[in-house]
């Protein structure tokens, strides 16, 4: 089987979703990546993650990925390369890449996937739904290319030890209309400690904080335990922290050691988020929250009393 | 300035979802509502038309039984007319479906200055279409918007991304998808309920559009196993009596944390 894999870089590197699906698929067969970018820097760690070569468009001039990356797809297909099945992060730009290409090439899409099966010629991914609860196995029908994306954390990233990835040129056709939106500049939100989807403790807050000030204790907690600080999508909507700091179906996926929820009900669109995390503790006032469902440990409780006293505890070690 | 929004009507979050154990596709059978997440995109599309002083805003919806008690909420915010795809054969649609179905319903409006949409819906939550309309009507998109605004017949949003936001701009007519929170959405007054009833909705199928093939047979996926994920084991849940940070210190010092 012949796949490509929709690589993305941040900081010189590739993703780390990048080198996960880039290992799973050199375990269901040959792996090509396509960049949209300068491929120069980030071709080694390609190559040792499983690509043999890589698609690179080089600069994007200021476009936005989903339409130049799949653009180039497109004229790479039409050019007589066609993979059996492209592999996208579930982040903003695989969604936007994925998107886009499935109408230049007419195919369906199946997306937030967790898992991906290869028999004979018959390719399924597994999305959850209902928080989690349930898992849905679909299987593409159509001709290929099959287009599916994965949700972040979904497989292991492991070195192959192969060569740096050979570097194709895929240059970026003419756009025509659909290419209109321009970057004009790009904000880096700055934050310190461990990165959210890295950190092996990660804390949370959520509506019942009450009040955005009250999101302090929330970086406190995670500060003394070396952890990252998390939010539920209630008080990223509300404005009370940047999106990055988002755990959920919309935000980040996160796996840590250790995950606290502090005034997080638990619904589905966060639980999804974290429900992969090796332990779990809650801290909510209504004892019939969602979130007591899934927590190894629940203090049925105001955060307001609860967290100030784990703060001081924690302090005096 | 005309604006056409898409929105979804969903089966109410709040109650436990479900799937049709025949079809497998999500039971929708129950009263829908309006999307919250498409609510935003609602208040946005009414402020830019009030802003600009003139024109209106226009509403397009795939719902099974002509449902359009979603589309009455919105309607009842501000939106002056609607179109809803409503039609047996449409079970069992993928996005890019979806996608075709919502792009002529667009074109049947005489298309519009701006097509907002919410990032993805709260039931599916494929998260495509925008971008799949945007293409099928060869426009371009920004997605991910958290701010936006039109002037000089171009808008300029910042659109988020995982490391922060870039700033876009693009001309018009062009394809937009919004983030909860981009704006707070207006509660329906009393007299835009009543207002609402009398708003003209079209109910259209898929061959009045002129797209083929939908549901199942243009799907090119089929569902082909269901199973319950793998419960995590029952934790400790206690009343905090005034000593549960304790349990909390001893819990993380036992994983050797602290």
């Amino acid at each position: 089987m012949n796949i490509w894999v929709f690589a993305q870089a941040a900081n010189g590197a590739p993703t780390s979703g990048t080198l996960e699906l880039l290992t799973k698929a050199r375990s269901l067969g040959e792996v090509t990546a396509f960049f949209g970018g300068d491929a120069t820097e980030i071709s080694a760690a390609l190559g040792d993650h499983g690509a043999a070569k890589v698609y690179a468009t080089g600069d994007l001039a200021g476009n936005l990925p989903g339409i130049a990356v799949a653009s180039a797809m497109k004229a790479v297909i039409d050019g007589g390369d066609s993979p059996d099945l492209i592999m996208f992060p579930q982040t903003t730009e695989g969604r936007d890449v994925i998107a886009r290409l499935s109408v230049k090439l007419d195919r369906t899409v199946l997306t937030n996937n967790t898992a991906i099966t290869v028999e004979g010629d018959t390719v399924s991914c597994t999305t959850p739904v209902f928080g989690g609860a349930t898992l849905v196995t679909t299987a593409f029908t159509g001709p290929p290319p099959h287009l599916a994306a994965f949700r972040p954390k979904s497989f292991t990233a492991e070195p192959s030890g192969g060569a740096p990835a050979e570097i194709t040129a895929a240059p970026l056709p003419d756009l025509g209309a659909s290419g209109g939106a321009t970057i004009t500049a790009v904000h880096v939100e700055e934050r310190s400690g461990p990165k959210l989807d890295e950190a092996a403790i990660v804390v949370s807050g959520g509506r019942g904080l009450g009040e955005a000030a009250k999101y302090e204790m929330i970086e406190q907690l995670a500060k003394l335990l070396k952890g990252a600080a998390g939010a539920s999508r209630a008080i990223v909507d509300a404005g009370w922290v940047p999106y990055s700091y988002q755990v959920g179906q919309t935000g980040k996926v996160v796996k840590p050691n250790v995950y606290i929820a502090a005034g997080i009900s638990g619904a589905t669109q966060h639980m999804v988020g974290m429900k992969g995390s090796k332990n779990i503790i809650a801290i909510n006032k209504d004892k019939e929250a969602p979130i007591f469902g899934i927590a190894d440990l629940g203090i049925i409780g105001d955060v307001h009393k609860v967290l100030p006293k784990l703060i001081e505890a924690l302090q005096a070690r | 300035m005309n604006v056409i929004v898409c929105v979804k009507q969903i089966p109410d979050p709040a109650l436990p979802g479900s799937q049709d154990p025949n079809t497998l596709t999500l039971k929708r059978d129950g009263k829908l509502i309006l999307d919250e997440s498409d609510s935003y995109g609602v208040e946005m599309a009414l402020q830019l038309v009030d802003k600009a002083g003139g024109g209106e805003v226009s509403l397009i919806s795939m719902a099974p039984n002509n449902e359009v008690s979603g589309l009455r909420t919105a309607l009842a915010m501000g939106a002056a007319k609607g179109i809803l795809i409503s039609d047996p054969a449409l079970l069992g649609s993928d996005a890019l479906t979806t996608a075709k179905l919502l792009a002529a319903a667009v074109q049947r409006l005489g298309g519009a200055d701006l097509i907002i949409a919410a990032t993805e819906s709260s039931d599916g939550y494929t998260g495509t279409v925008p971008e799949q309309i945007a293409e099928v009507l060869g426009l371009p998109s920004v997605t991910f918007a958290k701010h936006l605004a039109i002037a000089d017949g171009k808008l300029d949003a910042q659109r988020q991304t995982e490391e922060g936001y870039d700033d876009v701009t693009c001309p018009l007519p062009a394809v937009v998808s919004v983030t909860a929170g981009v704006v707070e959405p207006r509660y329906p007054s009393f007299k835009g309920i009543m207002a609402a009833k009398a708003k003209p909705v079209e109910t259209v199928t898929a061959a009045d559009l002129g797209v083929a093939p939908v549901g199942w047979g243009g799907a090119n996926q089929k569902i082909v196993n269901v199973v319950q994920a793998e419960a995590r084991a029952a934790g400790t849940v206690v009343e905090d009596d005034g000593e549960g940070f304790a349990k909390i210190v001893a819990f993380l010092e036992n994983l050797k944390v602290i």
